[in-house]
């Protein structure tokens, strides 16, 4: 008992004098936690995540290679020499540049519309859900998270066909009413606990209901805007199948479609179309490492209530 | 009599009496104008793009439309005709043995690794944000990195095993395994990030406390941090269940439904049999049910759940 609780007092201070030594400054205090490092969690975790690096080397290496380097090994070698052609040959046969304006206008047009249409109806629906009527659209607007995609898929293109809704307009429709739902959930949470006496005394400096919203609810909904922002991104970004049978003319295709083609097309040419998938995923990737904590921080907040 | 009730009434409504009106109008019955405005372009844009394409494709469920031409009303005889329809009874048993097999890794893996970053480790930001990287990645591109990993790298380096040498995806029985894998390592982003966030609500007093007591690891586990996160653990499964029955993009990437219809789920079945099959109203039957089936289990999973959770 006393040699065991001597070790670990041995340990701790072992690890405080790691912690303490120069150039290993502490950060600046995360979390209130004392207790002492997990060194074989941190091993367990680093090891684990090798299978989410692993996929993402392999897209890599593979985009560097030349076809006869990828044929002759299992394909996680490290290419010598790096064959950079495959990305401009790869830019040219997806004709990357449409593809990529194309997501891109569909991502940012979704998610302006979403914040903006989103939280004005969740607004009214949270001040007077004691209404039979705002009640009655808050449920109608939830049972559909109840509906699966597949029951609208086949008369949705019709529709959106008969509409001239088959392009990149339409799907910034599509993905700002097939959002409500959700973002009207998490909306209404975080507006209910906004108290109500604020909206008060901008009504009595006379301000209308718009006006209200505009200067006062709108400015404190920005971590919820934040959260429905990151997630409406991410799937307007990386969605497959709304797109698949929206889309008709091929000019307006997104950067899963474009890869989608590809497939079918240069089936053995493997090289090329590494490069291709990488392109297609940089943009998200690298603004994520950018903003990791944030967009993480934004999904938990969405999560929690 | 008439009097009371009218007393009564001009005093729970408003606008009669229009020195009170400013204060009371929050508390009418009738809200602001303001707000219908707000409610009333929502209502109707989701009623047009949702509630309508549902109801034409309950409509047209009853009629042998083609995705094109005449049509006529056959009644139930496309229901009927569903469940005697082997590809689509072999789909239905695909969509489920793929969705309970996928609920249960990814809950699993992603809560051990949940727990494992909620321990004190070196790095915890960074290993979270690499535990969360496939959730921005499209599922089909990454799905395709999967593919040739299948098809061209495991048979190489697996040589020695005959299943991994002819490549997985090409085999009948286990080609829906590595379906599995690809749909759980994304999924695990997402979940491990909720699991993380039910384990920081728990205070670290009562592990304190329980190993105090002597409570070992395993112990510690099973009745602290399992009931304290069982809502996470609800909401999770219900949600990946959910999500798993309706399968679509990990299939298109590895195996497009192959070998054969091996690997064909209920959403790959509609859009094929749909689009280009010439199925549309049966199909839209078919997409009935399968609502129906899974508004069924979700159901069915909340209640079972919850009441095990009201149990702790």
């Amino acid at each position: 008992m006393t040699t065991a609780t001597n070790t670990a007092s041995q340990l701790e201070a072992e690890v405080d004098a790691i912690a303490a030594m120069p150039g290993r400054k502490r950060r600046g205090n995360p979390d209130d936690d004392t207790r002492r490092v997990n060194w074989w969690a941190t091993a367990l975790i680093a090891v684990c995540s090798l299978t989410i690096l692993i996929p993402l080397y392999l897209a890599v290496v593979v985009a560097l290679k030349t076809p006869e380097q990828l044929a002759s090994g299992t394909g996680f070698e490290w290419p010598n020499p790096i064959r950079w052609e495959n990305f401009p040959e790869a830019w040219e046969r997806t004709n990357f540049p449409q593809a990529l304006a194309n997501t891109a206008i569909i991502t940012v047009g979704s998610v302006v519309f979403t914040l903006l249409t989103s939280s004005v109806v969740a607004y009214a629906l949270a001040r007077n859900i004691h209404r039979p009527f705002f009640k009655g659209v808050f449920f109608y607007l939830l049972a559909a998270l109840f509906i699966p995609f597949p029951i609208i898929m086949l008369p949705l293109v019709k529709q959106t066909a008969i509409l001239g809704l088959d392009n990149q307009a339409g799907m910034i429709v599509l993905y700002t009413i097939y959002g409500l739902s959700l973002n009207i959930f998490i909306y209404t949470a975080y507006i209910r606990s906004i108290p109500i006496e604020l909206e008060e005394a901008a009504r009595v400096d006379g301000a209308s209901t718009w006006r209200v919203f505009r200067s006062v609810i709108f400015p404190l909904l920005m971590p919820m805007n934040a959260t429905v922002g990151i997630l409406t991104c991410v799937w307007a970004w990386n969605d497959f199948i709304m797109p698949l049978v929206v889309l008709t003319d091929p000019a307006a295709r997104t950067l899963p479609l474009a890869q989608y083609v590809f497939q079918g097309q240069f089936n053995t040419d493997y090289t090329v179309a590494f490069a291709s998938y990488l392109m297609a995923m940089a943009p998200l990737l690298i603004v994520y490492i950018f903003s990791q904590r944030w967009v993480i921080s934004g999904v938990t907040r969405g999560s929690i209530k | 009599m008439t009097t009371l009730t009218q007393a009564v009434r001009s005093s729970s409504t408003t606008g009669e009496k229009p020195a009170r009106a400013k204060r009371v109008r929050l508390e009418s019955r009738r809200a602001l104008p303001a707000f219908y405005w707000m409610v009333w372009p929502a209502v109707i844009a989701f009623a047009a793009f949702h509630t309508v394409p549902v109801l034409v494709g309950i409509f047209f469920s009853f009629t042998n439309y083609a995705g094109y031409g005449e049509w006529n009303f056959v009644g139930f005889s496309n229901y009927l005709n569903l469940f005697k329809d082997d590809r689509v009874l072999a789909a239905y048993g695909f969509s489920f043995l793929f969705a309970i097999v996928a609920t249960i890794l990814t809950n699993v893996l992603s809560l051990a690794i949940a727990l494992g970053l909620n321990a004190k480790i070196r790095a915890r930001n960074f290993w979270r944000g690499v535990y969360f990287v496939p959730y921005v990645l499209a599922i089909l591109v990454i799905g395709y990195v999967f593919q040739f990993f299948f098809s061209n790298s495991l048979p190489k380096i697996l040589s020695g095993i005959p299943l991994f040498a002819d490549n997985i995806l090409t085999n009948p029985d286990w080609a829906w395994t590595a379906i599995v894998a690809l749909a759980v390592w994304q999924a695990c982003a997402f979940a491990i990030i909720i699991y993380l966030s039910g384990l920081q609500t728990i205070p670290a007093e009562l592990y304190e406390a329980a190993s105090l007591d002597g409570a070992k690891p395993w112990r510690q586990f099973t009745s602290i941090t399992f009931p304290l996160i069982s809502a996470f653990f609800t909401i999770n499964v219900v949600l990946s269940l959910k999500g798993f029955l309706q399968v679509f993009d990990p299939i298109v990437a590895l195996t497009n439904g192959g070998p054969g219809t091996s690997t064909e789920s209920v959403t790959l079945l509609i859009f094929r049999g749909g689009f280009s099959g010439g199925e549309f109203a049966y199909q839209t039957a078919n997409a009935v049910i399968f609502f129906v089936v899974i508004t069924i289990v979700s159901l069915f999973q909340f209640r079972v759940l919850q009441r095990r959770e009201a149990d702790f």
